[in-house]
């Protein structure tokens, strides 16, 4: 019967001598950047090089919150389109990607934490994004679990409340983009490394891998952590320092809390899946490292601060902690574009801790950047140059630790 | 994983002692120009793997030293105290 059968989620393929383009990073990003290119620009003799199974960087290990609420224009702009199409994918793809909109809210427990949050407010609303500030009352009607006390530490004042803000499933839209891919003809090889990329003068017309050469006219580098190595192989200097980022899954609980919980004050966001399991992210590592171990302080920071927000959950047993390596940037913005030394070499990278919600549109601007030569309007704050020309973004007040 | 770091005055502590710097780069002259300041300024080699970096005591002796750290594994491999501190030449 239909319903028992097993459908392949993508083939395997032996890898071809050559390709129209070569995306390196089956995470989220490469992943969009080969749908789209196929999807929008008809192009598909394109391979995914992935050098370990696919999602097995962030894109796997993500806290899935997905939002729109930035505070720069450029930010807002850019991740509102990108939630936009989460909303449509599952209907898209034909494949659940489980986004469930649940709201978000950042909370404030300084006053000029609830300025920065208002400036926040004001700029989504004017560019027609969800967000506004809400008082204690409020927040204690959509979150009653919440400790709302009016304690002399961390006191909860007030909240920027994004209804349109939640959670997705992040493995189903690696899986999605994957099986999308493989449809139009794409060709995914997970276990397979760059090792080097070729060149001829001033342009790309190769790479390396372990499982042999491919010549190619086009490289993405959608490797976030591991972009700086990928650069270094064609000697493009990047302003990015890989930093490690934490996080942690409990036991599973009754359902008590329907809402995305983040304090950048508390250096902790929160979320109870589906399955009742509360997932708890930290901030990043105080060190750069590209090991993805994961530390005992950590774990003690991400408890501690839960419980200054959810007490009840004081003997409440972690299942799993993990970490991901993060690509920084010095503006808390990412680099999507291509490369003035280099013809054919194309960078998404940059992501660092809040990349997962930006991978369709960054991906769908990357396409049509490679496809058509111009720049789309919504990545263009974004390129390689802006280090160059000291014209940084200024994302951080959203980014660093809120997700 | 955490890990421990031989101060050059204070000995092995725990990583969470200290504070992470950056990796050591060598600083422009006065009057290079303004391209030179940015790349120094913004330009990362971002090792996987053995890397110089500044490291700062701040739950100890209060010192900036040097860490010749493995970025992959987080083994150090050593320490020393700098002639140069972190942003200025040695007067
Ligand atoms: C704990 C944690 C929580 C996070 N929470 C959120 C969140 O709530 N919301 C949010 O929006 N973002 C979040 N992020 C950030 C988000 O996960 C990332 O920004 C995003 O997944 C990056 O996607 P990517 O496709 O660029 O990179 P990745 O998914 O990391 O994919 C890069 C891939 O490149 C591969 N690769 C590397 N080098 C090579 C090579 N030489 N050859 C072939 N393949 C190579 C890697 O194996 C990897 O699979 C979080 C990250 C972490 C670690
Ligand atoms: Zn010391």
């Amino acid at each position: 019967m239909q319903l028992f059968s097993h459908e392949r989620m993508w083939r395997s393929h032996e890898l071809k001598s050559r390709y129209d383009a070569v995306i390196i990073g089956a995470g989220v990003h490469g992943l969009a950047t080969a749908y789209y290119l196929g999807k929008d620009h008809g192009l598909r003799d394109v391979a995914l090089l992935e050098k370990s199974y696919l999602g097995a960087g962030n894109s796997g290990r993500n806290t899935a919150i997905v939002r729109a609420n930035y505070r720069t224009a450029e930010g807002v702009a850019f991740y509102d389109a990108s939630l936009k199409l989460y909303e449509e994918m599952s209907s898209e793809l034909g494949w659940n990607v489980l986004l469930n909109q649940c709201g978000h809210l950042t909370l404030a427990h300084t006053d000029s934490a609830i300025n920065g949050l208002r400036v926040r407010a004001e700029t989504n609303r004017f560019l027609g994004v969800d967000s506004r500030i809400i008082g204690p009352d409020e927040i204690h009607k959509l979150v009653p679990t919440l400790d709302l006390s009016r304690r002399p530490r961390y006191p909860i004042l007030a909240a920027l409340y994004h209804p349109p803000g939640g959670i997705i499933r992040h493995d189903a839209v690696v899986w999605g983009y994957a099986r999308a891919c493989d449809r139009m003809g794409i060709e995914i090889h997970p276990f397979t490394e760059a090792v080097g990329i070729r060149m001829d003068g001033q342009s790309v017309s190769g790479v390396v891998t372990n499982r042999g050469e491919i010549s190619t006219r086009v490289v993405a580098n959608c490797t976030a952590g591991w972009a700086s190595k990928v650069c270094q192989m064609v000697r493009v200097p990047l302003p990015i320092v890989t930093y490690p980022l934490q996080a942690c899954v409990t036991e599973p609980l009754k359902p008590f809390l329907d809402k995305v919980i983040v304090s950048a004050t508390l250096h902790v966001y929160v979320n109870q899946t589906d399955r009742g399991e509360l997932v708890i992210g930290a901030e990043i590592d105080p060190y750069q490292s590209y090991s993805m171990k994961s530390t005992l302080p950590t774990l003690e920071q991400m408890a501690t601060y839960t419980l200054e927000l959810f007490p009840q959950l004081h003997g409440v047993k972690v299942l799993r902690q993990w970490a991901g390596i993060c690509d920084m940037t010095p503006d808390f913005a990412p680099i999507i574009s291509g490369v003035e030394s280099l013809k054919g070499f194309y960078l998404d990278v940059g992501w660092g801790t809040y990349g997962f919600k930006a991978g369709p549109i960054a991906g769908r601007c990357l396409a049509s950047l490679i496809a058509t030569g111009e720049t789309p309007k919504l990545i263009a704050p974004f390129s390689l140059s802006r280090f160059r020309q000291d014209r940084l973004v200024g994302e951080k007040a959203a980014a660093a630790v809120s997700h | 994983m955490s890990f421990l770091i031989p101060c050059p005055n204070c000995g092995e502590r725990s990583v969470y002692e200290f504070r992470f710097g950056a990796e050591v780069k060598s600083r422009p002259s006065a009057g290079s120009p303004s391209e030179d300041w940015l790349r120094y300024t913004y330009v990362k080699q971002n090792e996987s793997g053995v890397q110089k970096e500044w490291w700062y005591h701040r739950m100890g002796c209060r010192q900036w030293f040097i860490a010749v750290r493995n970025t992959a594994t987080n083994e150090v491999l050593s320490t020393s105290l700098p002639e140069e501190k972190p942003g200025g030449t040695s007067s």
